[in-house]
């Protein structure tokens, strides 16, 4: 566990001292801060829509972060040829797949709270009403669906040598579950045999990232979501990096460690 | 006395991409390096020397034959335990600083924060870097870089040092401060196994050599015995074995 964490830690000092991070952080930071202090002739509504285009604009800053820490982690090292005084050590692959996901798992995470929190206080400050249980679940909910779609990042990039073309097919990927994934059932319902079942399929496989997107929650004033689904739905996303971390590890065993 | 690195029949082979037969990288090598003492291992360009070394390190796996460290199969990562390894360039986290490096890799090895602080403040000393500990690795020369390397190379107090062309590159003062550390090694009673094209130096730091090309061991013994046995000096030597023949002057 110790050369895991240790690995993380490298991750994040990583990512903390990239130019590119601070640069997406600050334009997320501005946008929210000047979309969340003005007003539309006090409309309750046009108030609701530029809450809801300031969290999408969140998810879509998560979803760089995540995809571009990731895509470059295990590509860089084998191009740096940094993999080879770190396995001369007594570290498996394992450990670098591992070290890996939890270093940019807890980065994405860091990053999650300042984006929520700076959210949080904006839209506070104007509304005087502070939902922290239900930033809670928001927050938990995106980082289990953050750990699925780092994961899956990880196992592109042990695939495919150059981190931007597995950015662009993982943010494809995940951008079309979000969009479609929950739509998948209905469509297979319309189609005649075999189509149906191969969409099933399709449905039944794909890692339904969808269900952890609950921004409804703060900006409808939703109630809050029974504590068992956000366990139900953490242990799904637990169970589907795990075996996207172990098809990582299969793929990663053999691989020669230079490009 | 039991061998710390050990290699039986060791058979590397490559797939070649244009369709012919596997390369044969390393052919039946049978090496054995004893405690304490610093062994140089010799060949030109694409003789194994490196492949060699990436089987020794766990990096590739070989067609045939074993190789062990400390009678430990160096697939096994607990074989890499008492080892350190210098590569012929520097490759870490040039965003990091020295001291970060070191921490790093003490972590890496499950030292103690306590022990780990010892252990940098002596290295860092011994590689002449205190100055520039807080710095990033990115700022330094190469041969700040190559002693970097070495330190990180020494934070687990190993027992067998693996350093694959330790001087290449540096100029001749970086290169004596190399020298100078591996004999200290030596006294400390610490086994090198090091590779390089530098016979000059390996005759003066090592205690046996083996030569190797084509993925063949062509010989091996005391660098003493050697000259003694073949009245020629070690770079004679090396030249026979390779099967270099010098153009006849007209």
């Amino acid at each position: 566990m110790n050369i895991v964490t240790a690995l993380s830690g490298v991750v994040i000092k990583e990512l903390y001292r990239r130019k590119d991070f601070y640069v997406l952080f600050i334009l997320t930071a501005l946008i929210t801060l000047v979309m969340g202090s003005i007003s539309f002739f006090n409309d309750a509504r046009i108030a609701r829509y530029l809450k809801e285009i300031c969290l999408m604009l969140i998810w879509i800053s998560a979803l760089v972060i995540a995809t571009t820490t990731t895509a470059r982690q295990i590509p860089a090292e084998r191009e740096n040829r940094t993999i080879f005084p770190l396995l001369a050590k007594p570290v498996t692959r394992w450990h670098v797949v591992a070290g890996k996901f939890l270093g940019c798992w807890l980065a994405s995470g860091m990053a999650l709270v300042v984006f929520y929190f700076f959210f949080a206080v904006v839209s506070g400050t104007r509304d005087s009403h502070w939902p922290l249980l239900q930033y809670a679940q928001i927050v938990l909910l995106h980082w289990a669906m953050l750990a699925v779609v780092i994961s899956l990042t990880l196992l592109g990039s042990v695939i495919l040598s150059a981190p931007s073309s597995n950015m662009t097919i993982c943010l494809v990927f995940v951008l079309g579950i979000l969009l479609l994934g929950r739509h998948l059932n209905q469509v297979a319902l319309e189609q005649p045999e075999p189509i149906r079942s191969l969409i099933y399929l399709v449905y039944y496989v794909i890692p339904h990232l969808e269900w952890y997107d609950v921004r409804d929650l703060i900006i409808y004033e939703h109630k809050l979501i029974a504590w068992s689904d956000c366990a139900l739905a953490g242990l799904y996303a637990f169970v589907y990096s795990g075996f996207l971390l172990m098809g990582t590890w299969l793929a990663f065993r053999r691989k020669p460690l230079h490009l | 006395m039991e061998p710390i690195l050990e290699t039986n029949g060791l058979r590397v082979e490559y797939r070649v991409q244009n369709g012919q037969g596997p390369k044969v990288a390393v052919r039946d090598l049978n090496l054995a390096v004893y405690p304490g003492e610093v062994f140089g291992f010799l060949g030109p360009n694409g003789a194994g020397k490196t492949t060699t070394m990436n089987v020794l390190l766990g990096f590739v796996i070989a067609t045939g034959g074993s190789a062990r460290l400390f009678g430990v199969d160096v697939r096994e990562p607990i074989a890499r335990q008492r080892i350190g390894y210098l590569p012929e360039l520097t490759y870490y986290y040039k965003f990091l600083t020295v001291e970060e490096l070191l921490r790093f890799y003490a972590r890496v090895f499950g030292l103690s924060r306590d022990e780990a602080d010892r252990r940098i403040d002596g290295l860092l000393k011994l590689v002449e870097l205190e100055h520039a500990r807080k710095r990033p690795i990115k700022t330094y020369s190469k041969g700040m870089q190559q002693r970097v390397g070495l330190a990180q190379a020494l934070i687990n107090n190993p027992d067998l040092l693996i350093l694959d062309e330790p001087t290449s590159g540096l100029d001749p003062l970086g290169r004596m401060k190399v020298r100078e550390i591996i004999q200290r090694l030596k006294r400390e009673g610490k086994t090198v196994f090091f590779s390089s094209h530098e016979l000059g130096e390996v005759e003066t730091v090592c205690d046996r050599v083996a030569i190797i090309n084509e993925g063949e061991l062509k010989v091996v013994g005391r660098v003493s015995e050697l000259v003694e046995s073949h009245q020629a000096n070690l770079e004679q030597i090396f030249l026979s074995m390779i099967g270099y023949k010098p153009e006849p002057v007209v």
